[in-house]
């Protein structure tokens, strides 16, 4: 089963939601040779039906304590640009498309977007641009994201406040 | 006319007295050797929490006690922040458990507040923060933003200005911020012991940051 997941974090993210339920993108989702997807809508007001067929299924939910499963079994993650969202979907290894909320005033999320692009770990557009895209990229240029250091971040820690021997 | 002159001028004074320590207490640097501090960590809700308790898991044990300050509101980082300290204790189980504490106060600024409602919405934050920061004394305060670290942080310089303790103030801005500084993290450049940035076009932009790579 090849499943997509599309997480909207703790958020509302309506356009996203809507756009990737409509018929079209149901569509490319198919042809592409997912029958699974799952949506977690957050705070959000538009709740598509689920539903499951022979050859498809769709899950729709708000919030679980941990996405760590949903992720888990994702073969392609839909994402805000939420870098919670972001971050722990390439610590998967899991292919990641970022979907920018255009409607959010001041953008600081397309920042980290942008850039993780630049760095070849993920894709990012619009919900208008995220047919086309999901129908032209190619997964398999995406490279493999290596985790933060936060080690750096103990040993500065320790050696400012005098911990360090 | 003569004891206003005189109100003004011990005024002016004041003023210039607490300059004088704000600036003593932002160039003293001195490290003093310990085996453990206590420590102030703000958790700023979603993203925010999400990230400062990432950098919480690579500290020592020596950094405790914590006392995590939040939002009145929020409700999602303080389940976060339970559920990170018992992750915590049960891969710990040699040393004692780790007492840690939540405290709550109101939000300084709501996203895409006016100017003048933050100002007064800051000021009661500090109102509540002081008394907070006084009774806890913590060696260090541990923060990413957003607003409502700024008067717990002006909360932490005021200890030091008023000679009760200094507090050394450490501000790691988040991940997201790759070309610009947030404005807590503008405010605190100038505020705080280290500002922390992930990036190196932060570093260039602002050579007094501390850049580490990325950290979480």
């Amino acid at each position: 089963m090849k499943c997509v997941f599309v997480t909207v974090g703790t958020t509302s993210f309506d356009d996203l939601i809507a756009c990737v339920s409509a018929h079209d993108s149901l569509q490319i989702i198919k042809s592409l040779g997912y029958d699974r997807l799952i949506l977690q809508i957050g705070r959000g007001t538009v709740a598509p039906e689920p539903f499951s067929t022979e050859s498809f299924t769709l899950d729709v939910y708000r919030y679980k304590d941990s996405l760590k499963e949903d992720l888990e079994k994702a073969d392609l993650v839909i994402s805000h640009a939420g870098a919670g969202s972001c971050l722990e979907t390439l610590e998967k290894g899991k292919p990641l498309v970022v979907v920018i909320n255009e409607k959010l005033m001041n953008n600081h999320q397309l920042e980290l977007a942008k850039q993780l692009h630049k760095e070849g770990y993920l894709f990012y557009c619009t919900c208008s641009t995220l047919p086309g895209l999901l129908q032209s990229m190619d997964l398999s240029t995406l490279k493999c994201y290596p985790p933060g250091q936060s080690e750096k971040f103990s040993a500065f820690l320790d050696k400012v406040v005098g911990l360090q021997k | 006319m003569v004891w206003v002159l005189s109100l003004a001028a011990a005024a002016g004074a004041v003023v210039v007295f607490l300059v004088l320590r704000l600036w003593v207490v932002l160039h003293s640097r001195g490290v003093t050797p310990r085996e453990s501090l206590s420590l102030v960590v703000v958790a700023g809700s979603g993203g925010h929490t999400t990230e400062i308790l990432r950098l919480l898991e690579s500290l020592s044990s020596a950094y405790s006690p914590r006392h995590y300050i939040l939002a009145d509101t929020d409700e999602m980082s303080a389940k976060k922040i339970n559920s990170f300290e018992l992750d915590r204790a049960n891969r710990d189980s040699s040393t004692m458990r780790t007492r840690y504490y939540l405290h709550r106060i109101p939000r300084s600024r709501e996203v895409q507040q006016s100017w003048l409602s933050t100002v007064i919405s800051t000021l009661h934050s500090m109102w509540v923060s002081f008394p907070l920061i006084y009774r806890v004394k913590p060696d260090l305060v541990l923060c990413n933003g957003p607003g409502t670290c700024v008067p717990i942080c002006i909360s932490a310089l005021l200890l030091g200005i008023l000679g009760i303790k200094k507090v050394i103030i450490v501000y790691v801005e988040s991940i997201c911020r790759v070309e610009t500084l947030s404005l807590s993290g503008k405010i605190l450049l100038h505020l705080s012991d280290y500002l922390v940035v992930q990036w190196p076009t932060l570093k260039e932009k602002y050579p007094k940051s501390v850049y580490l790579g990325r950290i979480v």
